[in-house]
């Protein structure tokens, strides 16, 4: 990326419009984002209102019903499929954008991938219904060719979660891995193999901290929404597959108890972007630092965004 | 090499007919005569129920046209001159903003969601079809400004130095050539932010009122307890719809960037 010397110079002060220009978007964001994830934080420490809402006596009441142990077997629940998914998308993700950005027909592969992708995400939730449900194409197979008397109960357990979760989520970790590894001059793995590295060793070596960024991205844009899920667990999940997404909207619009489903919220809120954060300074770079006095280039917490925005944006 | 590519082309395969064979499923039973899961012949019924008599379907899909529209518009103007500001400007606040624009895309859409009904109900707002504008607007900000940004990017200060040099008024610099330079990006800003709204459904769902039900949400009811027919030929239309939009659009965008 071409980085503008005039930066530097990019213009300030008392005539400059960039104030003029970022108050819409700092006034929407402030009010319509910030602002309700405040009220989140607050109404976690508060009363829970007789239907919804809160009332305005101080308590650590949600704090403590996270702490105990129905809590505690959802976050573990939703740990587990969180980490199970994101593992069989980035297994299956990683040789798929390679296999992508080294063949020579990309357009045609990439469209393979995008058509699905680019299918709506409760339709592709809906296939999965209409094959593994009790009336659907599997079982409707399994009974005409006599190998099953009665439908089997395919859905709503932790094994179906998984399964749609990386259904849909596997888009997003190749789509980022492509777009990497193709921008990877493959001949810098010859140039390693030709100085004596072995096969593992340049691609340890070479590809793998080229791709890094990519990885990252294919993580991220996975493991935080499958860690927030809940529209699956919803729609093909069962009582082994409950997630904390499907808690809080419980709390929120069954048991009424707007405290706690703040105070889980919360909790979710921390882990993403402490998890973000930790992930970005562990590949080193530096967090939203952005432009001190330094003009540093774009942080590349941003950009990985960025190129995220764009890998899913820019290609549908 | 050449064992390691003959690994990923088998996985590259199965993933295509893992991701290709669901969707191939529902296309083979929108053409189902009968109601349940069991082939019963080739019918195009469920598409006359669908185009004929689904008046609710219609009326929600109306709703998302003009939420995507609406707030894909609202958050590309928004957007697009914050993302100016950030490449260009010094201001207080720049690295806040930054910040803020960040934040939304990588916390789980539930939370966007949980936080705005919150949100509404603390400040008295009664759920309708303008609360969901207003967390569309939210959640598609983000992106407009990041696509914008990426394409500003590519342009140096001195063409903002140029025009000021030769006599343009702030106004005239952003509307003759900060806005024209950064249209691919605008453009593409908005088609992302309209594509996302038709497809949100977990925002939409936490944040949507009586009567303000979107297609996603209606699709969510009447798959919510099993196979619906007419929601096979409903997804057979939009993954065609979606497809010819997106194609149309590609070709759109590489002709503006061409030109």
């Amino acid at each position: 990326m071409k980085r503008s010397p005039g930066r530097a110079g990019a213009a300030g002060g008392a005539g400059s419009p960039g104030g003029l220009y970022a108050a819409p978007s700092l006034f929407w964001l402030t009010v319509f984002f910030l602002a309700p994830l405040a009220i989140i934080v607050a109404y976690s420490f508060l009363t829970p209102g007789p239907r919804g809402g809160v009332e305005w006596k101080p308590t650590l009441d949600a704090y403590r019903a996270i702490a105990n142990p129905s809590f505690a077997r959802v976050t573990l629940n939703t740990i587990v499929v969180a980490i199970g998914a994101t593992a069989v998308t980035m297994l299956i993700a990683v040789p798929c954008g390679y296999y992508m950005a080294r063949s020579s027909r990309q357009t045609l592969l990439l469209m393979l991938v995008m058509i699905p992708f680019w299918t709506n995400f409760l339709i592709r939730i809906y296939a999965w219904i209409a094959i593994l449900g009790n009336e659907g194409f599997l079982n409707d197979l399994l009974i005409a060719t006599g190998l099953a008397r009665q439908s089997v109960r395919f859905l709503y357990n932790r094994g179906a979660v998984m399964l749609v979760l990386v259904y849909t989520y596997l888009p997003y970790a190749i789509l980022p891995l492509y777009s990497t590894i193709d921008k990877f001059d493959f001949s810098l793995l010859e140039a390693a193999r030709d100085l004596g590295a072995s096969k593992l060793g340049a691609i340890n070596k070479v590809l793998l901290p080229n791709i890094k960024g990519g990885i990252l991205t294919a993580f991220l844009f996975t493991f935080i929404p499958i860690f927030g899920a809940y529209a699956v667990p919803l729609l093909v999940g069962g009582t082994d597959s409950y997630m904390l997404g499907n808690l809080i909207a419980d709390e929120l619009t069954k048991s009424r108890d707007w405290p706690l489903a703040s105070a889980i919220s919360l909790v979710i809120t921390l882990v993403t972007t402490m998890g973000v954060l930790l992930l970005l300074r562990a590949n080193g770079t530096s967090v939203l630092g952005g432009s001190g006095d330094g003009e540093k280039p774009v942080p590349e917490a941003s950009s990985a965004a960025a190129y995220g925005a764009q890998a899913i944006g820019g290609s549908r | 090499m050449r064992k390691r590519s003959s690994f990923s082309k088998a996985v590259f395969i199965g993933t295509i007919v893992f991701l290709s064979l669901p969707l191939l499923v529902l296309v083979l039973y929108s053409f189902n005569e009968s109601k349940s899961g069991s082939w019963t012949g080739f019918s195009l019924r469920w598409y006359v129920k669908l185009f004929t008599d689904s008046p609710q379907l219609w009326r929600a899909f109306g709703n998302s046209v003009i939420v995507a529209l609406s707030s894909a518009l609202v958050a590309t103007m928004i957007g697009t001159l914050g993302a100016v500001a950030v490449n260009w400007y010094k201001f207080r606040l720049r690295k806040y903003l930054r910040t803020i624009t960040f934040l939304p895309m990588i916390l789980p859409e539930i939370i966007i969601g949980v936080s705005l009904l919150v949100f509404f109900s603390g400040i008295g707002l009664k759920l309708s079809l303008f609360t969901v504008f207003v967390a569309h607007v939210s959640f598609n900000l983000p992106f407009v400004f990041l696509l914008v940004l990426a394409r500003l990017e590519e342009f140096d200060f001195s063409i903002i130095e140029a025009a000021r040099d030769l006599g343009a008024s702030e106004t005239q610099t952003l509307l003759k050539v900060i806005l024209p330079i950064s249209m691919p990006g605008i453009i593409s800003g908005f088609l992302t932010a309209v594509t996302l709204s038709l497809e949100d459904f977990v925002i939409t769902f936490f944040v949507t009122g009586p009567g303000a039900t979107t297609l996603p949400l209606y699709v969510y009811s009447a798959i919510r307890f099993g196979v619906s027919p007419v929601i096979n030929a409903l997804s057979v239309v939009m993954i065609l719809g979606t497809v010819a939009l997106t194609w149309s659009t590609r070709n759109f965008l590489k002709y503006i960037a061409a030109k």
